[in-house]
């Protein structure tokens, strides 16, 4: 690792202190860290501006992340890339598979070697007259018109389901390759969420960058929120008060809790177990309302905002909220208990869509996914920021890789969470709620790591000379974890994918951007 | 078994008493329609116009809040000097026509009810196909939520079907971005005529955030015709509920005073 720079969480660095290596040496070292030490990419994205001088180069930059989770350190090194190829890593790791797809579909550089370089959310290059399929600029880029894998032979078949999916879900397409029930491959292909958030984001932030941020995954506000007011304070050099800290901890679990909650509804209703799907259904609400109480909004809108807060807690509240909490702890108990002692739950969860945690090491899944096949990993633990450089919370993990441990992991992040919250508004310290504003710096970088509910999201942001966003990479949890359902279903069978899928419960538009 | 049982007993009855008795309570920070007091407004004031990041506020003229743009946010709220904007508590948001979404700190019409005809066919049975659009899934969820047994949106014969074959309508969510633009219409064409549409959320109806954004194409209005606009960043399951159900001619208390009395 000693190749790129060391950094942490939320710390700005001159960018003239992120080594620029050879092509050549910058990808030893990325298949040095990942492939024979353990290393995890954390990001990996293109820059069309050339970092150092922060003007519009021929070629690219190429910026990596790295973790070493274990030892809590985050390394990061750029090279330069002529702008039309570039080496792909994929033949040594199949962490960087998605990554090489993106920048290859952003700025127009081809992989060599990249077994299967297509298109990850059909839009036209950031770079006009670079495209790494060669398409004209005024071609119309269909979304799921690709290459898709196929498996021939007698009797095999293809399924293909959505965009638009029997259930209230946003759009994707999936196809099968079948024999009989049991299917060989899943292909996911993505992209119809596609906005322009990352390309909007340049130049900012202007007024309209939070809301950005609140609705790059509506379901992850708080979480995504939270990785950009990092980043920003950390680049404007902003102290936040030890109160805004334990208030965005509060509002970070209570999100945690509503999307565990209600996936462990849905799974029940999945396998058609409705006690726990009605009471979950309806304990997921008390949870956003909860987070309604502090701000306003059940999705925690306007309440996480760079330098604190936007929304602070009364006296009044924080015994509403301990009220509530209590409450919902009895019923959510209640519920869940119910789906690890009924067999006919146990009998559909188990050994349903198993990842094995070889396979989960080589995808590089974070968050429940990884946690389920037994892998510590949390950023909460591993690289803490804010409330959580204070309150040590152990990783849970499950150890099977299937739905069940899946399932699992969310409840004991239930129970973790839960007493997280009541601990916090036992002693709430004081503070003001937002931090007076910074100037951010200029020629900058920082990486901003939180722990949402699906796991790690990573925010990395580089600033130009005029401490302007030159680059704003956004990556979703669900950017490293959509490969890990598809992996789940492998010799499975084709109905167990509902079951599969909410156990992931991947976000669409949080990869799509 | 004995346990289902009693857990069955202890969670007991939830489907709210809404709309034959009182609504769920709201937080106190809920915020619903703007009161406005354009009286306010010192000459040439744009103050929240120009922080407002969806460019809902008319950069002149009278003060006017186009709700179909509106966040929420409060942006507005923190930058007027003379405390001419604030939001209450009033969750009643819909309306039939998308004009009728600015408000002006006068008395703004709400949703009525279909007429007559389609009334006849649907008000005792709609079966909606819900389709996400490039929504942040916020909307997708709050519409969602109405399907769980506390609001149980089965008992007004309002159901999510899984097919545009089964439905009497669309309900959509999302700025429509241009790689779902060919999904929605043919997932509109697929619906039997008489059909209706609904849009739920800043985003489905005007763009939202992404207003602009040539990614996408501006709310559903882009691609089919409209019938209930349901504003909101995303909705309060309350304020898409009592839209439907205006719709469906189940509510009917026309318009909302909407000047600032306090």
């Amino acid at each position: 690792m000693t190749a790129g720079a060391a950094t942490r969480n939320g710390r700005a660095l001159a960018l003239k202190d992120v080594p620029s290596l050879e092509p050549s040496h910058f990808r030893g070292w990325l298949v040095n860290a990942l492939r024979d030490k353990g290393k995890r990419l954390v990001s990996y994205f293109g820059s069309a501006a050339d970092p150092a001088s922060g003007k519009a180069a021929e070629g690219i930059s190429l910026v990596a992340v790295l973790a070493d989770d274990a030892n809590g350190r985050l390394s990061v090194a750029r090279t330069d890339c002529d702008g039309t190829t570039f080496a792909s890593l994929v033949p040594e790791t199949a962490q960087a598979h998605l990554f090489e797809r993106e920048i290859a579909e952003q700025y127009g550089v081809r992989f060599e070697g990249h077994p299967w370089l297509k298109p990850v959310r059909y839009h036209h290059s950031y770079r006009p007259a670079h495209d790494a399929w060669g398409r004209p600029a005024d071609a119309a880029i269909p979304p799921g018109v690709t290459d898709f894998f196929r498996v021939e032979g007698d009797e095999v078949h293809e399924v293909a389901v959505g965009p638009v999916h029997a259930g209230v879900i946003e759009p994707g397409h999936f196809r099968f390759q079948c024999h009989g029930e049991q299917v060989f491959h899943l292909e996911i292909a993505l992209g119809y969420q596609h906005r322009g958030v990352e390309r909007a984001v340049v130049a900012g932030p202007t007024k309209r960058t939070l809301p950005y941020m609140e609705t790059v995954a509506g379901d992850t506000t708080i979480g995504h929120a939270l990785a950009y007011a990092q980043a920003v304070e950390a680049l404007a050099g902003m102290q936040v008060s030890a109160r805004a800290h334990a208030i965005r901890g509060i509002a970070l679990e209570l999100e945690r809790l509503a999307n565990h909650v209600g996936d462990l509804g849905a799974l029940a209703g999945d396998v058609a177990y409705l006690p726990t799907a009605a009471y979950c259904g309806r304990l997921r609400g008390d949870f956003l309302n909860m987070t309604a109480e502090i701000c306003g909004s059940r999705f925690g809108r306007g309440l996480v905002r760079p330098g604190g807060i936007g929304f602070d807690l009364l006296p009044a509240q924080v015994e509403i909220l301990r009220s509530r909490v209590a409450v919902a702890r009895r019923e959510v108990t209640q519920a869940v208990e119910l789906l690890w002692e009924t067999p006919s739950v146990r009998e559909r969860f188990d050994r349903t869509g198993t990842v094995t945690p070889v396979d989960a090491e080589a995808v590089g899944l974070v968050g429940p996914a990884a946690r389920a096949c037994g892998i510590q990993r949390d950023v909460r633990h591993d690289f803490p920021s804010g409330i959580y450089r204070f309150v040590h919370l152990p990783v849970m993990t499950a150890h099977h890789g299937d739905v069940n441990s899946r399932a699992y992991v969310r409840w004991l992040e239930i129970r973790q969470s839960i007493s997280f919250i009541l601990d916090q508004l036992d002693g709430l310290p004081p503070g003001g709620p937002v931090a007076a504003p910074g100037v951010m710096k200029p020629d900058s970088l920082v990486v901003s790591l939180t722990e949402g509910w699906r796991g790690e999201i990573c925010h990395v942001a580089t600033t130009d000379a005029a401490g302007r966003f030159s680059r704003y990479k956004i990556t979703d949890p669900s950017f490293h974890n959509w490969i890990g359902l598809a992996l789940a279903l492998r010799g499975g069978q084709i109905s167990d994918f509902p079951l599969c899928n909410k156990s992931f419960n991947l976000s669409y538009c949080g990869h799509d951007l | 078994m004995l346990k289902a049982l009693l857990a069955r007993a202890h969670q007991g009855h939830r489907t709210m008493a809404y709309p034959a008795g009182e609504p769920p309570a709201l937080p106190e920070r809920f915020r619903g329609a703007p009161a406005l007091d354009p009286s306010r407004c010192p000459d040439g004031c744009r103050s929240c116009a120009d922080v407002c990041p969806t460019d809902a506020i008319a950069p002149d003229g009278p003060l006017a809040l186009d709700l179909g743009r509106c966040l929420f946010c409060t942006a507005c709220v923190e930058a007027c000097p003379e405390g001419a904007i604030a939001f209450t508590n009033d969750y009643r948001l819909a309306t039939r026509r998308r004009e009728d979404l600015v408000a002006r700190g006068q008395e703004q019409a709400l949703a009525d009810a279909l007429e007559r005809r389609l009334r006849r066919l649907f008000g005792r049975s709609l079966k909606l196909r819900v389709v996400s659009a490039g929504d942040c899934n916020a909307c997708s969820a709050d519409v969602n939520v109405l399907g769980t047994i506390g609001w149980d949106l089965g008992r007004f014969g309002i159901n999510y079907v899984a097919s545009p074959r089964h439905a009497d309508g669309l309900l959509i969510t999302g700025p429509v971005t241009e790689n779902m633009r060919l999904a929605l219409q043919k997932t509109y064409d697929a619906v039997a005529s008489p059909k209706i549409v609904i849009a739920v959320g800043a985003c489905a109806i005007s763009g939202g955030p992404y207003v602009g954004h040539p990614e996408q194409h501006g709310g559903a209005s882009s691609v089919v015709p409209v019938d209930l606009f349901i504003p909101g960043c995303p909705p309060h399951p309350l304020t898409i509920l009592d839209g439907l159900l205006r719709l469906l001619g189940r509510i009917e208390d026309g318009s909302r005073a909407g000047a600032r009395t306090a």
